[in-house]
C-alpha cells in the first residue's frame, strides 16, 4: 500500500486512536465554533480560551475520519499555548501546506457549511514544511485531493474562532 | 415489490455479461477493478456505446425540425426511443406518457413544478418517506415554502422498512404522497403497490421515485399503481445526461409547461404562447438525442439479459454477501436494512467498526474495490438510522461472488491497517 501510506502517516493513526485535548471546555468563558464537512458529513466542535493574546486552552468534539481527527488533535497540541499571531502564523502556513488543491475543490454537495472565514494562505511554495513539525505528516493528504477538505476543517474552525474572539475584544 | 416469479429464472453467465463492459476490464492500484457503485452509476455494455457511436455517426441532427432525409431518421429514433423506453415500464401510451428529462432529480422537480403550481395551495398536506432521497424532498420543501403546504412523514422503523401503522391517518386529506420504490441507502423494496391504493383512496397522486428499482426490477407501471414514475438512465446502463419521467396522461394533459423554450411551443405571439401537446410540452430545447438511443439500447440490453434473470441473479448475490459479510466480520460489522433479501434490492449500506465509512472506501480502493462512503443524499434517513454516513456497497448484473469476496477480502485489510 504504497500511496495509502503517504495519506496514513503512523503520527496521523496515532492522533487517530489517541486524540489529544478531546472534549469541550465550559463556553462561556470559551469561545465555542462548530466547523461542518458536507462531504463525508464530519463535524468538528472547537472551544477555546484566550487570556491576553494566548490561546490558553483548546479542545476539540465532534466526529468523523481519521484525517479530519487527527488533523484537528494535532492542531490542538500545536497552538495550545501559543500567542494568537503564531497561532495564526500556523494557520497560514499549514493551509499553504494544503492550498495545493483546495481553492480547485468544489466543496462537498455543494452545500458547504465549512465556516468561511478568511484565511490568509502562503503560495505552497512559501511555505516551510520543516517549521510544521509533525504537522508535516498531513503532507501526504494533498495527493488525495478528496480528503484535502477533511485535513482543513479543523483548522478553517480554530481561524473563525480567533476572529469571533477578536472582534468582541 | 419484489416481483420475482415462482419459476426459476435462467442464470446469468456474469463472466460473458462482463466482458460487455469495456471500464471493468481495467485495474486500480494494480488490482483488477471490482465496481461496487453501481446505486450511483452504472457502466455502460458495449452495445450502448456502438449505438451511441453509430448514431452519431450515421444520422445526428436536431429533432422534430429538419424536413431532409437524417433530420427525419433522428426524429424517428429518438422517438423510438420513447415508444422503447415506455414499454419497458409497461407504459399503455409511451408516446404521449414518456417525458425525456435530464434524470431522476429533473423528473421529480417537473412534477414538483407543474403539477405542484396547479394542484397545490395553502394549507394543503403533502406526504413523503424517511427513506426518500433529497431528489424527492427537496422540490416538495422548495413549493412547500412558496406555497404554505405542510409535510407530513411515514415514519421508518429499525430494520429500514416503513411504519405503516398509520398510514390512512397520514394519507387522508393529502394531495400527494411521494415514496421511494427502493432505498438508495437500505435498499429496502417498498411496497408501493399497496400504498399507491391507498393513497388514492384517500385522494392523493402518487409520485414513485424509480432511479433504484427500475434498473434491477421487473416494472409495469399499471401494476404499481402509481401516477409519476421518475428514473435515470445512467443508473441502468445507459448515459448520463437523460432521465424520464413517465406520468399517466390525463394528468400529464392538465399540467403548464416546466421549462420555457423551443419545442415545448405550438405557436409564440408577442402577447403569449400556446403550449405543445404531451410530451413535447415539457421538453424545452434540443433533447439530450444521443442519450436516447444510447438509453434505449441499455433497455434493449436488460431486457435481452431478462429482468426476471436480473432481479433472480441480484437476490442471489445480496444473500452470498450479508452472510460471507456476518460470517467474515461478525459483530465488527452493522449492515442496515432489511435482513431478508427477498424484501431489497442489492445495495448494502454498512459500518465497519469504528472506522470512518471515507477511511473505509479510501482503503478499499487502494484494493481496486469501488464503494460510496457518505450520506448518499439522504440526511432524514441518516439522522433515523443514527449515522452521519455509512459505506455502501451495490450490486448489478454484472457483479459475482469474486466481486464480494474481493470486498470481503478488502475490508479485512482496513481493518488491520487501522488496527
Amino acid at each position: 500500500m504504497s500511496g495509502i501510506e503517504d495519506l496514513y502517516r503512523e503520527i496521523i493513526l496515532d492522533h487517530y486512536r489517541s486524540p489529544r485535548n478531546r472534549g469541550e471546555l465550559d463556553s462561556p468563558p470559551a469561545r465555542r465554533v462548530e466547523g461542518f464537512n458536507p462531504l463525508c458529513g464530519d463535524e468538528v466542535v472547537v472551544t477555546l480560551d484566550v487570556q491576553e493574546g494566548v490561546v490558553s486552552d483548546i479542545k476539540i468534539a465532534g466526529t468523523g475520519c481519521s484525517i479530519s481527527q487527527s488533523s484537528a488533535s494535532l492542531m490542538s497540541a500545536a497552538v495550545k499555548g501559543k500567542p494568537v499571531p503564531e497561532v495564526r502564523d500556523l494557520i497560514r502556513t499549514f493551509k499553504g501546506m494544503m492550498s495545493i488543491h483546495e481553492s480547485t475543490l468544489p466543496s462537498g454537495n455543494g452545500d458547504s457549511g465549512e465556516p468561511d472565514a478568511q484565511v490568509e494562505v502562503l503560495e505552497p511554495e512559501a511555505v516551510d514544511v520543516d517549521s510544521l513539525g509533525e504537522l508535516a505528516a498531513l503532507q501526504g493528504v494533498v495527493k488525495f485531493p478528496v480528503r484535502i477538505k477533511c485535513a482543513t476543517l479543523s483548522w478553517n474552525t480554530l481561524a473563525q474562532g480567533l476572529d469571533e474572539t477578536e472582534s468582541v475584544a | 415489490m419484489a416481483q420475482v416469479k415462482t419459476e426459476a429464472p435462467r442464470e446469468l453467465d456474469v463472466a460473458r455479461l462482463k466482458k460487455d463492459f469495456p471500464l471493468l476490464a481495467r485495474e486500480v492500484h494494480g488490482h483488477p477493478i471490482t465496481y461496487l457503485d453501481s446505486a450511483a452509476s452504472a457502466q455502460r455494455p458495449v452495445q450502448v456505446l456502438d449505438a451511441m457511436r453509430e448514431y452519431d455517426e450515421t444520422t445526428h441532427a436536431n429533432v422534430h425540425r429538419g424536413v431532409y432525409s437524417i433530420a427525419e431518421e433522428a426524429t424517428r429514433r429518438f422517438e423510438a426511443a420513447r415508444q422503447n423506453v415506455g414499454a419497458f415500464i409497461g407504459a399503455a401510451e409511451p408516446t404521449r406518457e414518456v417525458v425525456f428529462t435530464k434524470n431522476a432529480t429533473e423528473a421529480l422537480n417537473l412534477v414538483a413544478h407543474s403539477w405542484g403550481r396547479a394542484n397545490l395551495q395553502a394549507g394543503d398536506s403533502i406526504v413523503l418517506t424517511e427513506m426518500e432521497h433529497h431528489a424527492n424532498i427537496v422540490p416538495w420543501h422548495i413549493l412547500a415554502a412558496e406555497r404554505g403546504l405542510t409535510i407530513r412523514w411515514i415514519p421508518v422503523d429499525d430494520e429500514g422498512r416503513l411504519t405503516l401503522d398509520h398510514l390512512e391517518q397520514l394519507l387522508e386529506g393529502s394531495k400527494l404522497l411521494g415514496i421511494t420504490c427502493m432505498s438508495n441507502v437500505l435498499g429496502t423494496l417498498n411496497p408501493v403497490a399497496d400504498i399507491a391504493a391507498a393513497a388514492h383512496h384517500a385522494g392523493a397522486v402518487v409520485v414513485a421515485d424509480g432511479a433504484q428499482s427500475v434498473p434491477h426490477l421487473p416494472t409495469d407501471v399499471s401494476s404499481l399503481g402509481v401516477d409519476f414514475l421518475a428514473f435515470s438512465a445512467h443508473k441502468m446502463l445507459g448515459p448520463t445526461g437523460i432521465g424520464v419521467l413517465w406520468g399517466r396522461e390525463d394528468l400529464l394533459a392538465g399540467m403548464g409547461p416546466f421549462l420555457g423554450g423551443g419545442e415545448m411551443i405550438l405557436d409564440v405571439r408577442k402577447d403569449g404562447f400556446t403550449p405543445n401537446d404531451i410530451p413535447w410540452r415539457f421538453e424545452a430545447g434540443t433533447p439530450p438525442i444521443t442519450e436516447a438511443i444510447g438509453l434505449s439500447a441499455a433497455v434493449d440490453y436488460l431486457r435481452s439479459v431478462g429482468m426476471e434473470a436480473v432481479r433472480s441473479h441480484e437476490v442471489s448475490l445480496t444473500t452470498y454477501a450479508l452472510t460471507t459479510l456476518a460470517d467474515r466480520f461478525g459483530d465488527d460489522i452493522r449492515i442496515f436494512g432489511p435482513a431478508d433479501p427477498i424484501d431489497r434490492g442489492g445495495v448494502i449500506s454498512f459500518s465497519y467498526r469504528d472506522i470512518h465509512p471515507h477511511d473505509v472506501s479510501q482503503v478499499l480502493d487502494e484494493y481496486g474495490v469501488c464503494v460510496r462512503a457518505g450520506h448518499h443524499c439522504a440526511k432524514p434517513l441518516m439522522r433515523r438510522i443514527g449515522v452521519n454516513a455509512t459505506a455502501r456497497a451495490s450490486l448489478a448484473l454484472y457483479n459475482d461472488r469474486a466481486d464480494v469476496e474481493t470486498l470481503a477480502d478488502a475490508l479485512a485489510q482496513a481493518g488491520a491497517f487501522f488496527g
